[in-house]
Order: structure tokens, then sequence, then C-alpha cells
């Protein structure tokens, strides 16, 4: 099979490109000399038969933790012999190694390392830091509890503090408090950083973080007064041992208190911690990661979907002549090009945040923090945002690969069920949004009292000029551009600025009629959810569009900027509701933007598949047989299949069990 | 004992569960059958599903044709019959999870395309199960477009033999389910050649495994297509044939036959065997897809009432999360959504009932009527359901993604009715085209089909609501339905009109318009199933609460999909934009009032806790116990291999031996 040439049709595509695919690769990675080092990282792992195993669609849930486990290992102690320190070339080693898998390790390393590094004193540092560096700790982090997830003070586990041996009495005075999820912990870790809520002089003090051991070191089995174990099978995740931990009058010594900042002394005294808002920062950089990893997952079922679709034949167009392309028929393009589109721009997107936090963290330590708080609520919905829509896109994606998609083999699958989680952790959307729009509501009132409000809501600003001129909105409807993305991203901005005002009206109208203003909060928080996403499209359309700028190779633009303009139209033909509403445009623009949405499926069609080849996955990451470069889809999937667990005997042991007694008694 | 906070919201019902639930049944016999037939199997420990969720795929298929083995013996215990009143309650039971379904598809192919002869022979070994059969039509790389099959098969006058070939790897047969390792038989769909000619695709059964030991009959490759997302319990197979012997008898041959010296011959009108085809459409809403919504409308109401999150009022406990509007907006419109489609499905299924009447009659003259219906609420349920049961995952957050939910599977299993038994784009652009076709009849004057008559009647009004109360009336919002549905057919066949008038060809012009043809079928069905609703609530009996609480949901449905879409109904101005601010006012009201109601809505599917086989769904709502106990018994519980092999290594610094 690996002598087989590549798919005509695939050629074909490739060849009429209009743009060469490694330029917009170099754009996507940040230069050509990131790609290069990628790619150095990536062929690493490729050429290294440690890393290699059996297909993991064909190995049970425990096999696939073992290989997880294993390839971690060796993982952890190749990235220290190769010398990679970088924070995104361990992201990309890591993620070649399990090939945009999580793995058991995930929580040690990404977590309770660097919970170590902010949070310890010196003391514990030199305590726990070196051992769990070397791997003789390993440490998970666990908050969530059962009956406890968004709401943190909400949590129930309990450490009271007892003066007279010095130790913390931790316990999970309840089923619902139970420690429930944290990567790692059912069976991996040794140690895990618990948040429980702090009694001591008997008063609680909320929330604090505690080293607590867990395993027996040497026997790792489970510690007197613990009960640890894996929460069951999952959607997807199977590499990790999600887990529970349940704790009976537990005792750790009072050095065990993570005590950086707050503190307890040894006569049980608190000692209160300086206010601490870098945790912002923490939360702003992971959920920009979540932005980068929905643009990924994105790319990867685009890459499938389109390569398959340009591959498979299907019906007819004209009488007469062979099976088209599926890829040729609008309805397949309609599904599939919005979504390419999407891909480029949450890349963008999170390219931005990713920029904008390291410049702004750059500030912190010199102590200019303005730019956090808003930066903190646009991720927020950033982070929602995108994570929607990609769970969205992905099943669309292998939905338009018809029967075969819905195989495992077609990679799909695995990237849904990997990805769709991060609509939940890190921040529920749905709230998410909501910390969105209490943002926009502040900057609503700033406005309304008279202050301007700055950067992705100056917007707002111009709404009380708006007030002074009534016929401004409907002047603006003729002047909207269909073919110039600046002009889309006005027409964008005047839809959040509605959504915004609305939302802001009907808030205080609910204010008007209740008591409480938790009560009009949620009253309100259909229309809120609205403004928030408004708000946060309308900073996707400007961040694609300002990247055009920056693009040198006019091919690459030409290109981006059909994908570009398809992203912009496509969002108002989805939500043409809030354009005419707000009188943003006239029934007869919609017609012309559903038009152009058309006339661009054809612009784009022949760059298609030189659009997916240049987010650059290679075979062994994307996993998928109908994904592969060369197009042999059929054959692949032939041989795929005969490895299948069903097909290890030519006669199943059912048919002695069961088939045969039946047949011999009817 | 009973999670107060579910009796709470049990206590306050407007409505008689009891009585909902014969509703939806049919009546309270039918009840009282259904629940005889659910206890009979579910007290029995082969049918047990417990540890369903902890097995592997050859555990789950081994399972899968133990059950149906043990069905047989089941049913002759119980005296059910295929004919009597419980039958059709079997595989609601069952939860589907049970192999040989494929067996019946076998045997109706059978008795619709085959002779008198042909039926007399296979039906009773089919029926003793003294052979196991398939039905193999998709390719590997053909399933939409049948005329595109390459499987062949050559009539050889000199043996009177149909000899069967796989003449390339697209050809080969694949997905048909029971082939991958327990069919013995199958029906194979073939270009059949005589003397050199290509007659078309045609049937034939063919023996693919040996009756005495199972192992695979000569020239013949099968074997298991490998893991899915879901239907692990289904062997799923491939099939490749080479040079493959079979007697003529073999080809099915009511409509057609190849006469012993090779003639070919076309009998009889086929037209009952197509409605044969799209009866199957219609068959399958109720099982394969209104039970998974339902299911997972109760786990993700339910489990809402018991899970507390934030507070909504300082000092106050946290709050059931089906307080928060945010959960209501997610949950009550899929829960309206499934009492919509189940009055549209019970329309359906009265239709289908006529439509076979009549052509038992050989009055053929609704089978295009009937065809477009079952193309285009086949596309809309199963896409809507499919949709639904995510949002119901997704609303659940974390615990909605441990398999224990039982969310994860009824979504993986739901979300393959979208593409089998016709992938709902090409039937929503079968549709479409009935549509247009019905349009320019009625524009010229000429009659069409009762269910498009109103494409006949376009009045371009506008909305007549004057506040958000009117938005409840079923005349407004039936009527914005209908101007959006007629407005989007007529707009479309004009483009058509104006694209092949400018000189493109015909076929061109259809492909440029097929965005807004599934658009137009999309309106048409919503229109239907709206219309439906509000027709039947205005039926029901005012007793008991029912007609009151109907009509909530109703409006719901309506409602919230105005809201939903609320470009259609603003264009070319039919509802102004302040009335589109009273439907969304209407909306969150209704989210308000169905809300207090939801979960006696959910208790009156009358789901057992064994049927959901979920730990955050139950009757009890015991969330939290359930969840900790069914997490103990998960297989990697036991101590894994990995820490001796791996961690132990890791954990003590001596990697390097690795």
């Amino acid at each position: 099979a690996a002598a087989m040439s590549m798919n005509a049709d695939l050629r074909r595509e490739r060849a009429a490109a209009t743009f060469q695919p490694e330029l917009l690769t170099h754009v996507l990675d940040g230069g050509p000399e990131r790609t290069r080092r990628r790619k150095e990282i990536e062929a690493l792992v490729l050429n290294d038969p440690d890393f290699q195993h059996e297909d993991l669609n064909f190995l049970s849930r425990s096999q696939r933790y073992e290989q997880a486990i294993r390839k971690s290992s060796l993982m952890v102690m190749k990235l220290r012999e190769y010398g990679i320190a970088d924070p995104e070339e361990i992201y990309w080693f890591k993620s070649f190694v399990h090939r945009g898998r999580p793995e058991p390790l995930d929580l040690h390393l990404g977590m309770f390392l660097p919970t170590l590094l902010t949070q310890a004193t010196p003391e514990q540092q030199d305590r726990f830091f070196m051992p769990a560096w070397n791997l003789e700790i390993i440490g998970t982090y666990a908050q969530t509890e059962m009956g406890h997830g968004t709401h943190l003070r909400g949590l129930e586990t309990t450490a009271t503090y007892d003066p007279s041996t010095q130790e913390f009495i931790l316990n999970s005075p309840t089923v619902t408090s139970i420690k429930w999820w944290p990567g790692g912990l059912g069976k991996t870790s040794n140690h895990a950083i618990v948040l429980a809520q702090l009694y001591t002089q008997g008063q609680c003090k909320g929330l604090h973080a505690f080293i607590v051991p867990i395993r027996q070191l040497g026997t790792h089995e489970p510690l007197p007064g613990i009960t640890v174990g894996d929460i069951g099978p999952k959607f997807g995740y199977d590499e990790m041992d999600n887990g529970y931990l349940k704790m009976d009058n537990y005792r750790i010594p009072r050095e065990n208190m993570l005590m950086k900042y707050a503190q307890v002394e040894p006569d049980g005294t608190y000692v209160k911690p300086v206010s601490d808002k870098l945790t912002y920062g923490t939360m702003v950089f992971i959920r920009s990661l979540i932005v980068g990893d929905s643009a990924r997952s994105l790319s990867r079922a685009c890459t499938i979907a389109i390569r398959y679709s340009a591959v498979r034949h299907q019906s007819e167009l004209k009488p007469g002549e062979p099976e088209p392309q599926i890829l040729d028929y609008q309805t397949q393009q309609y599904k599939l090009f919005p979504l390419l589109a999407t891909a480029y721009a949450f890349h963008f997107v999170g390219a931005y945040i990713k920029n904008t936090y390291h410049r702004i963290s750059g500030d912190i330590s010199s102590g200019d923090l303005s730019e956090l708080p808003e930066l903190h609520a646009l991720t927020a919905g950033l982070k929602a945002f995108t994570s929607w829509t990609a769970n969205a896109g992905i099943e669309e994606c292998r939905m338009a690969c018809g029967g075969h998609g819905y195989s495992r083999c077609s990679g799909i699958p695995d990237i849904y069920v990997t990805f769709t989680p991060s609509c939940t952790y890190e921040g529920e959307n749905t709230v998410m949004m909501l910390q969105t729009a209490r943002f926009l509501m502040k900057s609503y009132t700033q406005v309304t009292s008279g202050q301007q409000v700055t950067g992705m809501v100056s917007y707002l600003n111009d709404l009380s000029r708006q007030r002074i001129q009534p016929q401004h909105v409907a002047a603006r409807a003729v002047t909207v551009r269909l073919n110039d993305p600046t002009s889309l991203v006005e027409a964008y901005k005047s839809r959040a600025a509605r959504l915004v005002e609305s939302a802001a009206k009907n808030l205080q109208a609910e204010l008007n009629h209740r008591k409480s203003k938790e009560d009009a909060w949620n009253r309100t928080s259909v229309d809120l959810v609205r403004a928030s996403e408004a708000h946060c499209h309308y900073v996707i359309v400007k961040l694609f569009t300002a990247k055009l700028a920056e693009v040198s190779d006019a091919a690459v633009r030409a290109v981006l900027t059909d994908l570009c303009l398809l992203y912009a139209l496509f969002g108002i033909s989805r939500n043409t509701g809030d354009f005419l509403q707000a009188g943003i445009l006239t029934s007869a623009q919609v017609t012309q933007v559903n038009q152009r949405v058309k006339e661009l499926l054809a612009v784009i069609r022949p760059n298609a598949v030189a659009l997916v080849d240049s987010f650059d996955f290679h075979d062994v990451h994307l996993g998928s047989v109908l994904g592969r470069y060369d197009g042999n889809v059929y054959e692949n999937m032939f041989e795929w299949a005969k490895k299948s667990p069903l097909n290890k005997t030519q006669v199943h042991e059912s048919f002695h069990k069961h088939l045969k007694p039946m047949q011999a008694k009817l | 004992s009973m999670n107060p906070d579910l009796t709470s919201e049990r206590q306050t019902a407007s409505f008689s569960v009891e009585k909902l639930t014969a509703l939806l049944d049919g009546g309270a016999e039918q009840t009282r059958i259904r629940r005889a037939v659910v206890e009979a199997i579910e007290s029995d420990p082969v049918f047990s599903r417990e540890n369903q969720y902890f097995q592997t795929q050859n555990e789950r298929y081994e399972a899968a044709v133990r059950k149906a083995v043990h069905l047989q013996k089941k049913m002759h215990e119980m005296g059910w019959t295929e004919n009597g009143p419980e039958y059709k309650y079997i595989y609601r039971a069952l939860s589907g999870d049970v192999a040989f379904l494929l067996h019946r598809v076998f045997m109706r192919s059978i008795s619709v395309l085959g002779s008198d002869k042909q039926i007399a022979k296979w039906i009773p070994l089919a029926t003793q199960h003294k052979l196991i059969g398939s039905y193999a039509q998709t390719e590997l790389g053909h399933g939409t477009y049948l005329q595109g099959l390459e499987t062949t098969a050559v009539f050889d006058t000199a043996t009177q033999a149909f000899i069967l070939n796989t003449p390339k790897i697209s050809a080969m047969k694949w997905w048909p389910g029971d082939m991958g390792r327990s069919a013995t038989h199958t029906v194979v769909f073939a270009q059949l050649y005589v003397h050199g000619k290509c007659y078309g695709i045609h049937p034939f059964i063919v023996q693919i495994r040996s009756l005495q030991d199972h192992s695979l009959c000569p020239g013949i490759t099968a074997g298991d297509i490998g893991p899915k997302m879901n239907f692990e319990h289904i062997d799923n197979g491939y099939l490749l044939l080479k040079n493959v012997r079979i007697p003529r008898e073999n080809m099915l041959s009511k409509f057609c036959e190849v006469r012993p010296d090779g003639t070919y011959v076309r009998q009889g009108s086929q037209k009952i065997n197509y409605f044969t085809m799209t009866t199957v459409r219609i068959s399958l809403i109720s099982d394969e897809v209104l039970t998974p919504l339902m299911k997972a409308c109760t786990i993700a109401i339910r489990y809402s009432v018991v899970r507390r999150q934030s507070k909504l009022k300082p000092g106050e406990q946290e709050a059931k999360i089906l307080d928060y509007q945010t959960q209501q907006e997610k949950l009550l419109p899929q829960l309206a959504a499934a009492y919509a489609f189940h009055f549209i499905n019970d329309y359906l299924q009265e239709l289908f009932n006529r439509g076979y009447r009549e052509i038992q009659r050989k009055n053929f003259d609704m089978l295009p009527e009937l065809h477009a219906l079952s193309s285009g609420f086949k596309a809309m349920i199963t896409q809507h359901c499919t949709a639904g049961v995510e949002i119901c995952l997704r609303a659940c957050g974390g615990h909605g993604y441990s398999l224990l939910s039982g969310l994860p599977s009824l979504y993986t299993k739901i979300l393959a009715s979208c593409i089998y038994e016709g992938e709902n784009t090409i039937l929503l652009l079968q549709t479409a085209r009935f549509l247009i076709k019905c349009f320019m009849a009625a524009s010229a004057g000429q009659p069409v089909p009762p269910s498009v008559t109103y494409l006949a009647a376009v009045k371009p009004g506008k909305c007549s609501a004057k506040n958000k109360l009117d938005f409840l009336s079923p005349d407004i919002y039936t009527e914005a339905y209908q101007h959006v549905a007629v407005r989007l057919t007529s707009s479309t066949a004009a483009k058509l009109q104006d694209l092949i008038q400018s000189g493109v060809k015909k076929h061109d012009a259809w492909n440029q318009c097929t965005v807004q043809l599934v658009q137009a079928a999309k309106a048409h069905c919503h229109y239907i199933a709206v219309k439906n609703f509000a027709e039947t609530v205005e039926k029901l009996e005012t007793k008991a609460g029912i007609q009151k609480i109907m009509k909530h949901l109703c409006d719901l449905f309506a409602v919230h999909g105005i809201f939903s879409n609320t470009g259609a109904f603003l264009y070319d101005g039919y509802t102004s934009a302040a009335q589109m601010d009273m439907v969304t006012a209407s909306y969150l009201d209704l989210l308000a009032v169905t809300r207090k109601d939801a979960v006696p809505l959910v208790d009156a599917f009358d789901f057992t806790d064994k049927s959901l086989n979920s730990a955050l769904g139950s009757y009890d709502g015991q969330v939290y116990q359930r969840l900790y106990e069914w997490a103990q018994k998960s297989p990697t519980n036991q101590m894994s291999p990995a820490y001796e092999r791996y961690l132990k290594p890791l954990l003590h610094n001596t990697l390097s031996k690795l």
C-alpha cells in the first residue's frame, strides 16, 4: 500500500491552486522559521520507533491508557534529552507524541508543576519541586467536585486546622463533595493539589490549596483515609484516567498548605493574602489555548472532509456524464467552505489573544494591568464562541462525509469526542458568555453616564451620538459594501451595538419591575448571551480583516481575502434577522448577501484542497483514512477494517455459543 | 428514597401525567400492553444492559447475538407474535440493543420483491432461523446514487447461473448490518448483464457462509468494517464477490425476470415497491429518532432540577440549574419539539395507512405527496432530534460527558439516522423538487395535492400581531410560517426560471439553487409541523389540564422557531422589527411557564430507569450516589498492568531501562 501513487483527483486539485500552500503555512505558523522548527520537532517524533503503536481505534480503554502512559514517560525523558524547553515547542512535541489527544501527565505538567512555582513558598519548593520535576512525585489538581463545578465558592471539601498536632484534617463530608473529574487522578498520580474550605479557630476562611499525598510511594497503594479511583468510561478521553478522591479525616502537616500568599500560623492564626489579580493572567492564557485548539480541531475536520469530498464521486450533475466529485455540489460547498473560512478566522484570533497576552504580561511586571480586565472579559466570550462553533463545525464535517464519516476510520468521531468537552471545561460556555456580557453592560453604563470607553468596545461610544441623529442607522444601510471587508466590519459593529443596547435596556426594564438584581440579570440572560455573541462575532471579523494587511504575498492575500469575505457574509446570511431588525441591511441587500455567498463558494472551490493542505497536518497526526494526503481512501479503508477486533478469527465465537445451538433447536 | 428536589417538581404538576402518557401511547390499553412488555423484558437478566458502558466491541456483539437468540424463546414463552399488539414495544423495551435487525429487512425484501415461488421457499427458512439474512446494497464508493452501484451479475445461459463479481475496490459491499459476522445469506444488489447488455440494478439472494460451520463460501470475502461511533453490537460488514455462481432462481423476480434463454422480462408495477421503501423512512421515526430525544430530555431535565449551582439570590441556597433562563432556553425547546414531532409522526402514520389502502386499490395518486412528505420529514425530524440530543448532552456539563450519563450513546446512535435511509440533504432536495413542481402547477391553475394547496394562495400581507399575546395565537403564527414557506418556494422557482431563461442549462440552474431549495423544503415541513401541532391541540380534551399544557408547548415550538430564524420572518417586511421584539418577549414568557411543568412533562414519556440506563436521569433523582456506585464498577478500577510496566519505572526514576 505504501507504494501507491497519489489519487488523480487530488493531484488535479493541487495543480489548479492559485497560490503556494507553503507560503500560507508560514503565515499560520508565524514565519518560515517557525514552520521549519515545527517540522523538525515533528520529524523527531515520527521517526522515533518508541512512539509507534497499533491503531488506537482497536484497543480497549485500559490498553489505550497503558499506551499513553508509556509514551508520556518516554516523552518527558526525551524532551529533556533534546533540550526542548520553549513552551510552544513542548506543546508541539507533546501533540505529535499523543496525536492531539490528552494524556495522563497533562495535569502534572500543566497544573501541578506551575502551581508549585507560583503558589509554593521557597521551603515548599525545596521539598516538592525537584521530586515532581523528576517524576518521583506525580501530581494532579483536584478542584471540581461531583456536585460543584462552575461555582467555586460552593465547593464542600474541608480542611480543618488542628493546632495540637499542627495538622490539617481533610474531609469529604458528603457524596457531592467527592473530587470528581481531575485528570491523572484515577490511576496515575501519587499527590494532588486539593482545593478545600479552610477552617481555623472555628472560622471558615474560604478556598485554599493543599498538597495532599494520596498513594504510597513505592507500592502506589492508596494511603489510609484516601479512597481514589477512575470515574469510568467517557465519550472520549480514553487515554485519561479522570478520577475521584474521597478523604476521611485525612491528616497532612501544616506545611502542606500552599502558603506563598495566605498563611496559617502554628497557633492557627490566619494571615490574609495580599490581593492577587495575577490569576486573571492564567485564565486568559488557558482560554487563549482553547481558542487555538478550536481552530486546530476544526482545521483537522475540514482537511478530512474537503479531501474526501474531492475523492468521492456520487450521482450526476449533468445527464450522461460521469459521477462528479461531491465537492462540486453547491450544498456540499455550502456545508464546508464557510467552516474552512471559520477555521482560518479562529487561527488568527487565537494568535491575536496569545500575542496580546504576552504583550500585557510584559506589562504586568512593570505594573500596567489596565488592559487585563478587558482581555479577560473578551477571552471568556471568545473561548465560548469559538468552541461552540468548532464543536458544531466538526459534526458538520463528519456529516458531510456521509456514512463513512461515522466510521472511526474517518478520524472525525475522535476529533469530536476529544474536542467537545472544551465547551464545558475551563469555564462553562454559557457562563463565559455572561461574563463577557457583564463587561459589556458595565461599558454601556459608563458610556451612558458620559464616560468614554476604549479598546474593542469603543463602538459603544457611538451610541450616544446616534441618539442625537435618529436617522443615522437607517442612513448607514445603503453604505454597506459587500466586497469590502472593512465595510462589513462596520456592519457587524452596528449589530453588536444594537444588541448590547437592547440587552441593556431590557435589563433596566427588568430592574424597574423587580427587586433583586440577580433576578433581573437571570431574566435578561438570553438577551445578554446574544449581545456577547454579536460582540465576539464583530471582534473576529475585525481581526480577520486586520490580518489581511499583514500578508505580503499577493496570491495568498487574495485567497485569504476571499475567505474573509465568505466568513463575514456567511455570518450575515445566517443572522439576517439581526441585521434586518436593526435596519443595518435592507431585504434587497440580504438577497445580495445570499447571492454573494454562493458566488464566493464557486470562487474558493479551485483552491479548497490547497487551503486545507496549508494547515499542514501530517497523516499520522490527522489519523484519518478519509483525509489521507494521497487520497487513496478505499484501498486503505479495506486494509484498516481487516485489523478490526471482530475480524481476529474467521468464525466468531458467538457462532458456536449462540447461533449454532439456536439453529439446532428451531 | 426520592430526592426532595424532584418531589417538589412533581407535586405542582398542572396536569395528569398518567393521562398524558395514555395520550402519547394512543390509549390507556396501549399503555398497559407496553408496560407489560417492558416489565417482561426488563425482569429477564439476559436482556440486562447494566454493564453495557464497560463492554468492548466484541462483548457487545456477543451480548446482542445472545439477546436475539433468547428473544425467540421469550416471544414463544409470552405468546407474543409478529402480528400481535405487543410486537412493536419489544424493540423499544430492548432499546434496540439486539442483533439480526437486518434479518427482518432480508425477509421483507423477499416478500416485496420475490415471486410467490421464492417467497414459499425462503420465508419459512428465514422464519425458523435456518438461515440468517442481511441486505447488501451500499458499496464502499456508492450510497445515495443507486444507479452508480458497480457490483455485477452476469447471466450465463450455458449453466443457467448468475456470476457475481466485485470488479473493483469501490464496488465492495460495505456497511450492511449483520453481515460482518452473523449472516449466512444476503440480498445483493448488482448490475444485471445478459448477453453483454446491462439492464440496471437487480436483487439476488446470495449465500455467503456455510450452514454447517459458518465458514465463508467459495469466492466470498467478508468481515466486519471495524469500530464506529456506535452500533458496536452490530457487525456491519464488507463483502467481496469473486466469480460467485448462484442459480437463475435466486434473482428476486416479482417485477423482473431473466428467462432460461436469457430473455429479460419486466412485469407488474413497481410502484408498490417504491411505496414500501418510502414507508421505511416514516417507520424509523418513532423508535430510532423520537425515543432518543425523549430519553435525552428526561435525563437532562431531571438532572437540571437535582443539580444546584451558583446563587440566584444572595444568601439563599444554590439554585436548581433549570431555574436559569439560559438552561431553560437550551432544554425546553427540545421538549416542545419532542411533543411536536410525536404528533406529526401520528399524522404521517395515519396518512401512510390511508395511502396504503388507496394503493391497494390501484390508486397511485397519493404517491408523489407521500414521497415528498416522508423525505422532508425524515430529514427535518432526524436533524432536529440529533441536534436536540447533543444540546441535552452539553447542558449536563461535565457529567453529561461521562458514558454513565447515557447521553453520549444516545447521541452517537441517533446521529446515524441523518444518513441512513437517505442522506438528509438529498432528501430535502427531493421534497423541494415536488414543491417547485406543485408551485408551477398551482400557478397555472392546475390542482395540487392537499398538503401544498397553500402554495396557490399567495397573499403578500403583513403579520397582524399588535402585542406579545397575539403571538400565542395559532392563527397568527401558522400564517407567518405559511408566508415564509410560500415566499421561499416562489422566489426559488422564479430564480430557477430566470436562470433557465438566461440560457443556463436546467441541471446547472438546479445546482445553483440547491442552497435555497433546501431552505424552502425545511420551511415547508416546519409549517406543516406547526399547523399540525396547533390542530392537534384544538382537538384534545380539555379535562385534566392536558390541552392547556399542550397549547403552551405548541406555542413554544412555534415561537421558538421564529425566534431562532428571525431573518426569514423579517425579510420582505412581513414581520416588523417591533413585532420581533414581541416574539422575543412571548418566547421568554413561555420558557418561564413551561419550566413549571418540565419534570411532569418528561415523566409522561414513561421511561423506566433501566431503559434510560443513566446515572443522571433516574426517576428518584439520586444522581450522585449512583454516579459514584457505577464508577466503581468500571474495569479501569481493577489494578492496571500499566503501573508495574510503566508507572513504577517512571516513579522510581529507572526510565532508561524502558
